[in-house]
């Protein structure tokens, strides 16, 4: 099995069938996402289940004046078929556009863009992994092992009869794990990359094991209350992703949904280290829009805990046309896909020691707004968060729900953060698989607040 | 091309080596469309085809492959990609799949339609969106402290044929309709998303333009929306204190799923999922003994709901589904779990009596153990019994926040809109309301059941889960409930 739609040249030949000029549209646009994927998954350190999946989506778009219509297909492989499927689509779309009205808000691209990323990695046959797992996980360290690896390349390609012509191809795996002592007490791993390697592999896997003996002490139950707490980057993660669902949005600002509206009032601040931006050139994402819009390198959305005199907003191109500001590179959602957070003053490694006593917690979950408006959010502790005590992990804790306002969590609640942010790629699978990610360093903060 | 599937795949299936003990082949049809107006402006329409098919080989091992290319040279190839991640398993899977038994049953499905949304226009739909958001703005010009309306038709048709070397073949189609609208309000710094059924969807219903009706969409839901987006902006926070909190239908939905649903869950129960949606506080052994909930709570699973959002004959292994109790009398019977999971369960000693419910996706996905029809069965008090019998507590509708922890017993739920109850009585409209508690507690709780006159039937399209990642749609009908000495509490402000 192959995916056609993974090289460029198949992609070319539909532009060259679907983008000639048409009187009948100002603009047609092909966004393209093709993935050949292994997918397999463990439990108790043997296959549950193996998959292979190739696939590749084309979503045909057809503009005239202010109106838009636009159809997704799944395409079958066969050059020949496919453009035959996708003309017939497109004439359904053009001849929609008669039955619709105009949109006021509908923005394109001004001039032709160009990019292209095309990043070859090493990925191992999907039996390799099957077997090291077998023979690291089952024989050799006897472990309840549970996790998940996708891999294999994903392609993104946008073209448009203004002569647009966008590539992005990765290849990548993501192979993510759970070492349990019983019950919900797990040591969490990620290995993640272009390049696999054995011996990388192994080694966080046995660093992983040798962590686990942690999780045998007595868990301790905590108290509901205000705890200093250290918060790895895979928690910060989980925080400021949380964030970016309606925080950051142009339109969420603007109908005053968005979590951030006291900041944007003046009420409230970050800290002054906190500096956080939407990083595109740093990331796996690609470089531009499923509607054609180049992104920039970076979009700054919180500049030394304030917002920055742009705004601080991703603006999509309806909302930027509705709104009267420039769009920025983002998607209709306006969520973040490369949120980057600056790193701070403690030393990497040193977190346990400044933390002295209190919570670290390795992992977040759940997350979700409990009021909106005050940026509150509650979630819940997982896998392996342990209480400290002189810099030292003493025994790990009972899972706990916190409650917390993230604007005094990251303003006057913020002690510091690590020096040097750490790369998490999202894993995510809905659907295809997803290159968004999150670059954080670890934060030490004062009073998080537990409450069941 | 589903017409031409099992041809092409019984002889794509004939080049499997000799070895092969089982194959399967699961085709996938499904269009949707999904139209908007918002504030009055007709977004760009949107389409989508999605075709393609999943096939399952076992031969020591079990493997998936899937694929687009629905010619037999296409099944061919995924057959062979198939077969080669079952040999890579064998000798080293969860279970040995060589001799789990394999559905063969035969048989036909059909959705309740009586006018597909494919037979209504694109400018009749859109003309729906368009007055229904106007009716959210006000009688005449839009209220100025209406900020945002948007009004939403979401339309999937989708036809499966599943076939196996076992003999079983199976087809079925479905037709779900999802309408929605939703304002948000501003006035004296105070803003409130209300929304007819959920800022998820969660009004969703199988059927065709049918289901419009029954939501009252065009009939009320616009002006309702507003009203009560309206009565919120001016409401104060809703009080902290431990009270009774009735929930209303579009509620209860969200509380089933999180803390009834995912829990009984028995790929979850057999570790699973422990690395992503996480595990469960049900155990094995708790089937049969284990009491849930209070003696009133009574829970079916209904894969023949009508209106129900998950509805089927049978599920993606091609075993019929049948209607059965898992919860009855508040006593624990049985768990969400296919042929698999429960040959799974049998070889660790326990015979369960699970229900038909391992489904995919689409093509592209494996099937896992999922919710369907998800229900609490009516009880036998109307809603002003319900509330007559509540001296202090709050009456809550539709979720809008919901958080649970990875064995699903924490949980913290927010709603849109809320009544306080006082003395037996609805009092004042209360903005913000959240409650929090323990599943293997808070159902216990339960005092009070709604009559088959509250009955509503909602659910949700995404319901997440599975490595990859797979969002489903799952369903809920279920009456209002009253629940004692609940945590209650506002937002920060």
């Amino acid at each position: 099995m192959s995916c056609a739609y993974l090289q460029p040249a198949a992609f070319d030949a539909l532009c060259s069938d679907l983008l000639r000029a048409d009187p009948a549209v100002d603009r047609t646009t092909l966004y393209l996402r093709a993935e050949s994927s292994d997918f397999l998954r463990f439990n108790h350190a043997a296959l549950r289940q193996a998959t292979g999946v190739q696939q590749a989506y084309l979503t045909v778009a057809v503009e005239r004046g202010q109106r838009r219509s636009e159809g997704t297909l799944s395409l079958v492989g066969d050059p020949a078929l496919d453009e035959k499927r996708l003309k017939a689509e497109r004439a359904l779309l053009v001849a929609q556009l008669d039955l619709i009205a105009d949109d006021p808000f509908l923005q394109r691209p001004t001039a032709a863009t160009h990019s292209q990323r095309d990043d070859r990695g090493l990925l191992p046959d999907a039996a390799h992994v099957i077997g090291c797992v077998h023979e690291m996980a089952a024989l050799r360290l006897k472990q309840d092992f549970v996790g998940f690896y996708a891999a294999g390349p994903v392609a993104h390609a946008f073209g448009d009869s203004l002569g647009s012509r966008h590539w992005h191809r990765v290849e990548s795996f993501h192979f993510e794990w759970c070492l349990y002592h019983r019950a919900d007490k797990a040591v969490k791993t990620v290995y993640a990359g272009t390049h696999w390697d054995d011996a990388a592999f192994c080694a966080r896997l046995e660093a992983a094991a040798q962590r686990v003996p942690l999780l045998t002490r007595e868990p301790r139950s905590l108290k509901p209350g205000a705890y200093r707490a250290a918060l790895a980057p895979m928690a910060m993660a989980e925080i400021l992703g949380t964030l970016g669902w309606s925080g950051f949005s142009l339109k969420a600002r603007r109908t005053g949904v968005s979590s951030l509206m006291r900041l944007q009032h003046g009420e409230a601040a970050f800290a002054r280290g906190f500096d956080l931006e939407e990083a595109f050139a740093q990331a796996p994402t690609p470089a531009f829009t499923d509607e054609g819009f180049a992104r920039p390198p970076r979009v700054a959305l919180v500049d030394g805990g304030q917002l920055p005199a742009s705004g601080g907003t991703l603006n999509s191109a309806r909302s930027a046309a509705e709104y009267g500001l420039p769009a920025n590179g983002v998607g209709a959602g306006e969520s973040p896909q490369a949120l980057h957070l600056r790193g701070g003053s403690i030393v990497d490694g040193d977190l346990l020691r400044a933390l002295d006593t209190g919570l670290y917690i390795s992992n977040l979950w759940y997350l979700n707004y409990s009021d909106r408006a005050a940026c509150r959010m509650t979630g819940m502790t997982r896998y392996a968060c342990f209480w400290v005590e002189g810099g030292e992990l003493v025994a790990p804790i009972n899972v706990m729900r916190f409650d917390d306002d993230a604007l005094r969590l990251f303003g006057s609640g913020l002690i510091g953060l690590t020096a040097t942010p750490e790369f998490i790629p999202g894993g995510d699978t809905y659907g295809c698989r997803g290159l968004a990610s999150v670059t954080t360093p670890a934060a030490l903060v004062e009073g998080f607040v537990l409450t069941l | 091309m589903l017409d031409t599937l099992e041809s092409h795949a019984r002889h794509a299936a004939g080049r499997l080596p000799a070895s092969t003990r089982h194959w399967a082949v699961r085709g996938v049809l499904e269009s949707s469309e999904r139209l908007g107006v918002r504030d009055g402006v007709t977004e760009a329409p949107s389409r989508s085809q999605d075709d393609g098919a999943m096939v399952t080989v076992v031969d020591g091992g079990m493997g998936y492959a899937a694929t687009s290319d629905l010619s037999e040279a296409g099944l061919a190839a995924a057959f062979l990609r198939a077969h080669a991640l079952a040999r890579a398993g064998a000798g080293r899977t969860v279970i040995d799949y060589e001799t789990v038994q394999r559905p063969t049953a035969s048989g036909r499905y059909a959705s309740t339609v009586a006018r597909s949304s494919a037979d209504a226009t694109l400018p009749e739909k859109l003309g729906w969106l368009q007055e229904v958001c106007a009716a959210a703005g006000g009688e005449g010009r839009c209220d100025p402290r209406i900020v945002d309306r948007h009004a939403t038709l979401w339309s999937v048709r989708t036809e499966q044929l599943h076939i196996s070397s076992d003999g079983a073949r199976t087809h079925q189609q479905w037709e779900f309709t999802t309408p929605s609208v939703q304002v948000t309000a501003h006035d004296k710094g105070v803003t409130q998303v209300r929304s007819s059924g959920g800022q998820y969807n969660g009004f969703c219903q199988q059927g065709g333009i049918e289901v419009l009706e029954r939501a009252r969409f065009r009939q009320s839901e616009g002006p309702r929306v507003r009203r009560e987006a309206l009565e919120l902006v001016g409401a104060a926070v809703c009080s902290s204190a431990r009270m009774d909190v009735i929930l209303m239908p579009d509620q209860m939905t969200l509380q089933i799923h999180e803390s009834i649903g995912h829990p009984l869950e028995l790929d979850r129960i057999l570790g699973d999922e422990r690395n992503f949606a996480g595990t469960s506080f049900v155990t094995l052994d708790m089937f049969g003994s284990y009491q849930y909930g209070s003696d009133l709570l009574n829970v079916s699973y209904d894969p023949g709901h009508a209106h129900g959002f998950a509805s089927f004959a049978f599920d993606d292994d091609g075993t019929p589904a049948e209607r059965a109790l898992l919860i009855e009398g508040g006593r624990l019977l049985r768990p969400l779990g296919g042929s698999l999971s429960q040959a799974r369960a049998r070889a660790q000693g326990y015979p369960l009596g699970a229900v038909a419910t391992t489904r995919s996706a689409g093509w592209n996905r494996a099937p896992i153990d999922r919710m369907s029809n998800l229900n609490v069965e009516p009880g036998d008090q109307s809603l002003e019994q319900l509330i007559k019998g509540t001296e202090l507590g709050v009456l809550m509708h539709t979720n809008c926040s919901w958080s649970i922890d990875d064995s699903r017993n924490k949980f913290q739920f927010g709603c849109e809109y809320a009544q306080m109850v006082r003395g037996g009585k609805v009092a004042e409209v209360v903005r913000n309301p959240n409650y929090r508690g323990v599943s293997a507690t808070f159902w216990r709780s339960l005092a009070g059941v709604g009559d088959a006159s509250t009955v509503e039937v909602g659910g949700t399209p995404y319901c997440g889960k599975g490595e990859p990642s797979q969002v489903i749609r799952v369903g809920h009908a279920s009456p209002a409930c009253r629940f004692v000495g609940v945590d209650v509490f506002g937002g920060a402000a």
